[in-house]
């Protein structure tokens, strides 16, 4: 007796490119779990989503680079394949309220242009990052990033599949500066910087490790960290752009 | 009663997976806190990792019930891992719930599933982090009622000091009643306290409450007698028993984990109970009587559940799956509905027999054909007698021959090494089914790269089966015998690659031996180990057994017994066994004559099988009588209908 074939999944007709926020306590999780919990909202929804043929089919959904466990985001994309036209209108009010909250569509547009990937990663891209310092005043903060932005470079060691790698923070950092803290937030200092992505990309860890070792930065409590942009990167002005635009 | 996330919450970057930690799971409830003397709030722990606990169905039961009810409030707690512990600890955080972060020790009733004896540290640790004292006895009206249940709980003795009380058997119907108990003694008052309260509860019988029984020890060690010390309270305590699965569709709305868990799959119990009588298995000797589901309630449970959670795997639960009388219909059906859709479907079910590879055919019928599993648990045909697992050799290779035959690569075969009269011999012939199931793959597939792993578990003897007094084989014959299984397997290199072997060491077993046939002086031994740092029990990279000798050789020796009294010592037939007291319906003489039945069995006697009740007479094991309950199965004759295609929200393209 031969195996029967698989089922035939049913070609892609459309793909849509979608902008999320990953907030509060949803920042805890790591790009797996958003991952699944992405899958499951998108059946929830009955979203027509493509799936790969073969004996195990999965859903046809294209990650950009996703920030760390731990940290939020207000500018996470992902493309999906559609096996039936959805507007985008459509699929953002289904997902966003299938998706477990703090996961939360911001946008959603067809799919055009350069991938999904080049445009938010590729080279020539950024990232806009807001961090939060709870119970450092803003000059001592200031302080520090003046000291940090005095250098012209400045590496530190980091673990990667591949093994050991060497990141230039300081290189990869375009601007940085103490922002006011609005009325929500007292007792707090707010670093906003740019920063270019690279191979591998800057992450606030790794911000955070230069204010440490560079300036003695030691926030009493974990600072909380946010991509507010990701993007074509400006390089003139600093200004990171909107990939989906 | 506010949420209390803001003391958690600086401490989760610093913790590995914190999202498990975080609650706000698809499925999850928060109700408001409520008027103090008419509410009645329950917090459920499972006591293991998040990843272990959610998927649990006793768990994701009980919180969908309790939350239906109203002015009754239902939060999940889990066994906080090491890392978070310690900082809760350093913090001054308390054991939270992970739905509204309310700390356990607000709730009225902390109600723990022990599905497995070695999740018991688990339970002092969040007792600890709770602020609720270790012991029963040091607690007062402020506290939560400890409340022990799961198939560890028909034998709670271990943790008498540490449980307020237990409930045995199936949970959806006493829970209810045990929240109205809590209830009343709220609205009246909280009259007599404490004592009062648990007075109400012990009354009926149905609930067990160690602290109104007494026992005491005979010369030997052994126990001399378990008696109630006050009136009102019955001598022994039954089981719980839900006929009508029908009428209880649990899990409606399944929690959808975000973190990652063991099982991420929407589980269907079909049935309940087991009566093909493995003399070795607890599970099938204390949930009797079968309680089917009919076909139609698992087929709108499916269904329901899909929508509601999104997930893309089913798994139809229950002892032995392919023995629901209408499987083959089950099976047909839901292939048919979900055909085209991406879901895929599964059947736990390890029976060794050709039907079961034509139900998980259907099953997989657009899915790969990875594995298959089953499981003749004895190496040889008398010891398949002695535990009453009527497969012989014959039945083992024609089974995996229309396996192999209809294109599934991978079979799994489960023994049990360390079974009562067990010799080396008996495990050396699981290395000669096993080249017999690869010779018979290789001939029926046509192919060289097939495989075949060996799994094998250590027999731990559990209460309530006929097993019960049998003695555990030390760890280091189970270990020695292992050793020459697998000395055995890797002798002949034509089939050494084919055969994986997969086991553990025996000394994780013995701590489950003491554990499950225990009595109250175990309890502090338990709670020496835990003060010694033991913690997840069940992980093998937590698990210390220098820890529990140590502390077992301490906290016995007072009594003049040790860890192999209770482990590897063969119990007589006058024995009072600590779990006596607690009725599981089971007739304590027909378990021991099934026991001798066993031996003689053992011995080459012509022992009838033991059949079961479902297609053959009652054998009078006592469960059906003693508990007013009755076998309930189909077949119902009913189909699945297709189910009408859904036009979701998002699917507009095509209309």
């Amino acid at each position: 007796m031969s195996k029967p074939a698989p089922h035939p999944q049913r070609p892609v007709v459309a793909r849509l490119r979608v902008r999320y926020a990953k907030r509060g306590r949803m920042r805890f999780a790591s790009a797996r779990d958003f991952q699944r919990s992405l899958e499951r909202a998108l059946r929830r929804a009955h979203v027509p989503v493509a799936y790969t043929q073969g004996f195990s089919p999965h859903p046809r959904i294209s990650y950009a680079p996703a920030v760390p466990t731990g940290v939020a985001s207000e500018a996470e994309y992902v493309e999906i394949a559609l096996q039936q036209a959805v507007t985008p209108d459509e699929l953002a009010a289904a997902l966003d309220a299938a998706l477990p909250d703090g996961f939360d569509v911001v946008s959603v547009i067809e799919a055009q242009g350069p991938s999904l990937g080049e445009r938010v990663s590729g080279p020539g891209t950024g990232s806009v990052w807001r961090i939060r310092f709870d119970g450092v005043a803003a000059t001592e903060l200031d302080a520090a990033v003046t000291a940090v932005m005095a250098l012209h470079s400045w590496t530190r060691e980091r673990t990667t599949k591949s093994g050991h790698t060497q990141i230039d923070v300081r290189t990869a950092l375009i601007s940085a500066s103490v922002v006011e803290s609005d009325h929500n937030e007292p007792d707090c200092a707010i670093l906003q910087a740019v920063v270019r992505h690279g191979t591998p990309s800057v992450r606030p860890d790794d911000v955070l490790a230069v204010l440490r070792d560079v300036a003695g930065l030691d926030p009493p409590v974990p600072p909380v960290a946010t991509r507010l942009a990701q993007g074509p990167l400006d390089e003139k002005s600093g200004a990171v752009l909107d990939p989906l635009s | 009663m506010e949420s209390h996330f803001h003391l958690i919450e600086p401490l989760l970057p610093r913790v590995r997976k914190p999202l498990q930690y975080v609650g706000g799971e698809v499925g999850s409830v928060v109700k408001p806190w409520g008027e103090d003397a008419s509410t009645v709030r329950w917090a459920l722990m499972y006591p293991d990792a998040y990843e272990v606990g959610l998927p649990n169905q006793g768990v994701q039961i009980l919180y969908e019930v309790l939350n239906e009810q109203p002015d009754t409030i239902a939060e999940r707690t889990y066994a906080v891992l090491p890392d978070l512990e310690a900082l809760m600890r350093e913090h001054g955080v308390p054991q939270l719930t992970v739905d509204a972060h309310r700390p356990v020790g607000a709730f009225d009733v902390l109600g723990v599933s022990f599905a497995t004896e070695l999740g018991y540290t688990n339970l002092l640790t969040a007792l600890d982090l709770a602020g609720i004292p270790l012991h029963a006895a040091d607690r007062d009206d402020r506290h939560p009622l400890v409340l022990a249940g799961g198939h560890a709980a028909f034998n709670p003795e271990p943790v008498a000091d540490f449980i307020d009380a237990a409930v045995l058997g199936d949970g959806e119907e006493i829970v209810t009643a045990v929240t109205e108990v809590v209830r009343g003694w709220k609205r009246d008052g909280r009259p007599g306290g404490r004592d009062e309260l648990l007075g109400r509860l012990a009354a009926g019988g149905g609930v067990y409450v160690p602290r109104f029984y007494d026992v005491s020890y005979a010369e030997d060690g052994t126990v001399a007698a378990v008696v109630p010390n006050r009136a009102g309270v019955p001598g022994r305590v039954h089981k719980h028993t839900v006929s009508d699965l029908d009428a209880w569709p649990y899990p409606a709305k399944p929690l959808v984990p975000l973190a990652e868990t063991v099982h991420e799959r929407y589980s269907v119990e079909i049935f309940r109970g087991c009566t093909r009588g493995c003399r070795f298995c607890q599970a099938g000797m204390i949930t009797r009587p079968v309680r089917e589901r009919s076909i139609t309630t698992v087929g709108a449970m499916v269904d329901t559940g899909l929508e509601a959670s999104g997930l893309a795997e089913v798994g139809l639960l229950s002892l032995s799956s392919a023995d629901h009388s209408e499987i083959g219909e089950i099976a047909t059906d839901l292939a048919d509905r979900y055909e085209g859709t991406n879901t895929s479907l599964s059947l736990p079910s390890t029976r060794v027999d050709a039907f079961n590879v034509t139900l998980a055919d259907e099953l997989a019928r657009n899915g790969r054909r990875s594995g298959l599993t089953f499981a003749p648990e004895g190496g040889s045909e008398r010891m398949r007698k002695v535990i009453n697992k009527m497969v012989t050799s014959d039945d083992l290779i024609r089974t995996v021959t229309t396996a192999y035959a209809s294109g599934w690569r991978h079979v799994k075969l489960y023994f049990m090494c360390g079974l009562p009269t067990e010799t080396d011999e008996d495990v050396l012939e699981i290395a000669d089914l096993a080249r017999q199931v690869i010779r018979a793959g290789r001939e029926a597939s046509g192919r060289r790269d097939i495989r075949c792993t060996v799994s094998i578990g250590g027999f731990v003897p559990k209460p309530h089966t006929p097993f019960q007094w049998a003695a555990q084989l030390d760890h280091e014959g189970t270990d020695a015998r292992l050793r020459r299984l697998r000395d055995e397997l890797r002798r002949d290199r034509d089939y050494a690659k084919a055969i994986g072997l997969r086991y553990h060491d025996g000394k994780p077993g013995i701590v489950e031996g003491l554990l499950s046939r225990g009595d109250r002086r175990v309890g502090a031994v338990i709670e020496q180990v835990w003060r010694d740092g033991a913690r997840f029990d069940g992980w093998s990279e937590h698990f210390s057994y220098d820890v529990w000798a140590n502390a077992a050789q301490t906290a016995l020796a007072p009594w003049g017994i040790d860890l192999d009294w209770y482990t590897t010592r063969e119990r007589h037939h006058d024995e009072v066994l600590p779990w006596d007291h607690l009725d599981s319906g089971l007739d304590k003489q027909w378990l021991w004559d099934d026991w001798q039945d066993a031996l003689d069995a053992a011995d080459g006697h012509d022992v009838a099988d033991v059949e079961d009740c479902r297609w053959n007479p009652c054998y009078f094991c006592g469960v059906c009588p003693t508990l007013g309950s009755s076998i309930e199965t189909g077949p119902t004759g009913q189909r699945l209908l297709p189910l009408a295609p859904v036009a979701g929200a998002a699917s507009g393209g095509s209309r």
